[in-house]
């Protein structure tokens, strides 16, 4: 039976199908470095980007249908995103809500923002009518085509990354950080804490948008749902990220922009992951499952580390 | 001559309403001029920090008025009393940015008061600038300008705590209790230091203590607190001549006998 199921396995079909989950994983990794700002930085587990990812496709591709070219719509995907991240961030701040309920309810209010965007509960467009910034098209079409739009994906990411690092390095980037860190000492040192936490849920939601506004375009079409789970691919990213490249990275100049790539492959490596699991004939209905279960596993690794050793100290020092 | 901090009958009360309702400070005054450094004690839940507090903002008072070198700031959030004031706190860990070098919580401090601009968040001439700062503290973290703070021990924490109070010349500089986490050497040494950026700047300076005897030798002003009010208060040649037994004698006959319980703290 096991060799039946060994045999069934066709290695052509996985290595057809990484192309397609590369450029999704760098196209998720502008999702990823979104939740990497809130989540790291800021220190707020921002849930809602499961709502502003679907948000910003819905308007990339509506406003593509109605005349607007792909590049610009992505610029307003981004400013909805904006939006979503500072009603998330007004909630918390002006209204007193905990951060992970206020960004539910914006998601959950946002789906039905984006109903009223879209009109119905998905919208479609044609690569052949647009000429998107991203399409699956380019990936399975030429050498030529394919080349060019990965090149010019990696090259979307490095500068976007390079673009946070500036930010990140600056008078307001570093008061962003302190909040983060030690948001009383941050208030102690004239730093706006509140405002502080709007503006990089903004950003980050921005970011969020902007990558919604990419994938639709990938992907032919817009969906209310497109954005579910959202939130744990980015965690993943973050985490694969920081767990497999972390100690390579620290400690050296420009760690933080190292950082932010590690995250960047973090996506990749996900989808890749997805996809050989996928592969290995794994009911697809199980996805989210495994996704879950392997956020939380590597989430717990740090955890459990720490444990381990004051364990073994604590045996060294009886001995 | 104006005072450089006025506290007009602050009142604060804490859970009013509940069962565990706290009047933490009834009644408050206190006026410094500038140049005065003047050290707090009392016995737990006297109000020593949350008169600290009050004064920083970090919540609205009930009742009274706080004004600073002249500006009222009664009605300023906390983030905006900053620019008047130089904060170090109990916890080492309260005054600094674990994640972040020396070098940027020190350019965080240096900002205090400023506009946070999309200028690089540090420059050349500041470095070299907090690198002789760190070199005049002794400690040997000036070799180590990009460490991370968390990085550090608790003394070094709070010396750093203390540079960067005083790297933006405030109005007031705050010390609640910023020596009691540290041990008795670390400590002494943390004072001394204290005392230094006091008397280099001319800051005016406020510092909450366990210990009376460093309450005696610090400062030209003393003040000692009970449930909520400013009891006793007092300055130059008579502060330097009180002893240890002064105080406990004045703590004895504000509390009554209750007190003798308390008396173990202020060894």
């Amino acid at each position: 039976m096991l060799l039946e199921y060994f045999t069934s396995l066709d290695p052509m079909s996985l290595v057809r199908a990484l192309p397609g989950n590369v450029a999704q994983g760098l196209i998720w990794a502008v999702m990823a470095l979104g939740v990497y700002i809130t989540f790291r930085l800021l220190d707020f587990a921002d849930l809602t980007v499961d709502g502003s990812l679907a948000t910003g496709g819905a308007v990339a591709v509506m406003l593509i249908r109605g005349g607007v070219s792909p590049a610009a719509a992505l610029v307003l995907a981004f400013i909805a995103g904006m939006l979503a991240g500072m009603v998330t961030g007004l909630l918390h701040t002006a209204l007193g809500i905990p951060g992970i309920l206020a960004g539910i309810l914006t998601q959950i209010a946002l789906y039905s923002v984006n109903l009223g965007i879209m009109g119905k509960s998905n919208q479609a467009i044609n690569v052949d009518q647009y000429q998107l910034i991203a399409s699956l098209r380019y990936v399975t079409g030429d050498p030529h085509t394919r080349l060019m739009f990965f090149a010019f994906l990696i090259f979307s990411i490095l500068v976007l990354i390079a673009l946070l690092y500036w930010f990140f390095g600056t008078e307001l980037g570093a008061a962003v950080r302190t909040t983060g860190c030690n948001s009383n000492m941050a208030r102690a040192q004239g730093i706006n804490t509140n405002f502080m936490t709007v503006l990089t849920l903004m950003l980050s939601n921005g970011l969020v948008g902007l990558c919604g506004g990419i994938y639709a375009q990938y992907q032919g079409a817009a969906d209310v749902n497109m954005g579910r789970g959202a939130i744990v691919i980015g965690l993943a990213a973050v985490i694969i990220g920081e767990v497999l490249f972390g100690k390579l990275v620290s400690g050296k100049s420009f760690t933080f922009a190292y950082t932010m790539m590690a995250v960047a492959v973090g996506a990749i490596l996900y989808y890749t992951v997805i996809t050989v699991v996928l592969w290995l004939k794994m009911p697809s209905d199980y996805m989210k499952l495994f996704s879950a279960v392997v956020v939380a596993a590597f989430l717990a690794v740090p955890h459990l580390k720490g444990k381990h050793q004051r364990k073994r100290y604590k045996e060294v020092a009886k001995a | 001559m104006s005072h450089m901090l006025e506290i007009k009958d602050v009142h604060k009360i804490f859970n009013a309403g509940t069962i565990n309702q706290k009047v933490a400070l009834n009644g408050v005054n206190l006026q410094l001029d500038e140049g005065d450094f003047v050290t707090i004690i009392g016995g737990n839940g006297a109000g020593k920090s949350t008169m600290l507090n009050a004064v920083a903002g970090v919540w609205e008072i009930d009742r009274g008025q706080i004004i600073i070198g002249g500006d009222d700031v009664t009605n300023l959030p906390e983030y905006k009393r900053a620019p008047y004031l130089g904060r170090v706190f109990q916890d080492p860990m309260n005054g600094t940015a674990a994640t972040m070098g020396i070098d940027e919580n020190m350019a965080i401090a240096a900002r205090r008061g400023g506009r946070r601009t999309l200028r690089w968040g540090i420059t050349k001439a500041e470095k070299e600038r907090y690198y002789e700062m760190l070199k005049d503290l002794g400690l040997g973290l000036e070799d180590r300008m990009t460490s991370k703070v968390g990085l550090l021990s608790g003394g070094q924490r709070q010396a750093i705590t203390l540079l960067m109070a005083a790297i933006q010349k405030p109005k007031l500089l705050l010390l609640d209790e910023h020596t009691a986490a540290l041990d008795p050497k670390t400590a002494a040494k943390v004072l001394e230091i204290s005392d230094k950026i006091i008397a280099e700047n001319g800051l005016t300076a406020m510092m909450v203590t366990h210990n009376m005897k460093d309450a005696i030798n610090h400062g030209n002003r003393l003040v000692m607190m009970h449930e909520g009010r400013i009891i006793y208060d007092v300055a130059g040649e008579e502060k330097k001549r009180l002893k240890v037994s002064d105080l406990l004698a004045k703590f004895e006959e504000a509390s009554g006998g209750e007190f003798a319980n308390d008396r173990m703290m202020f060894v």
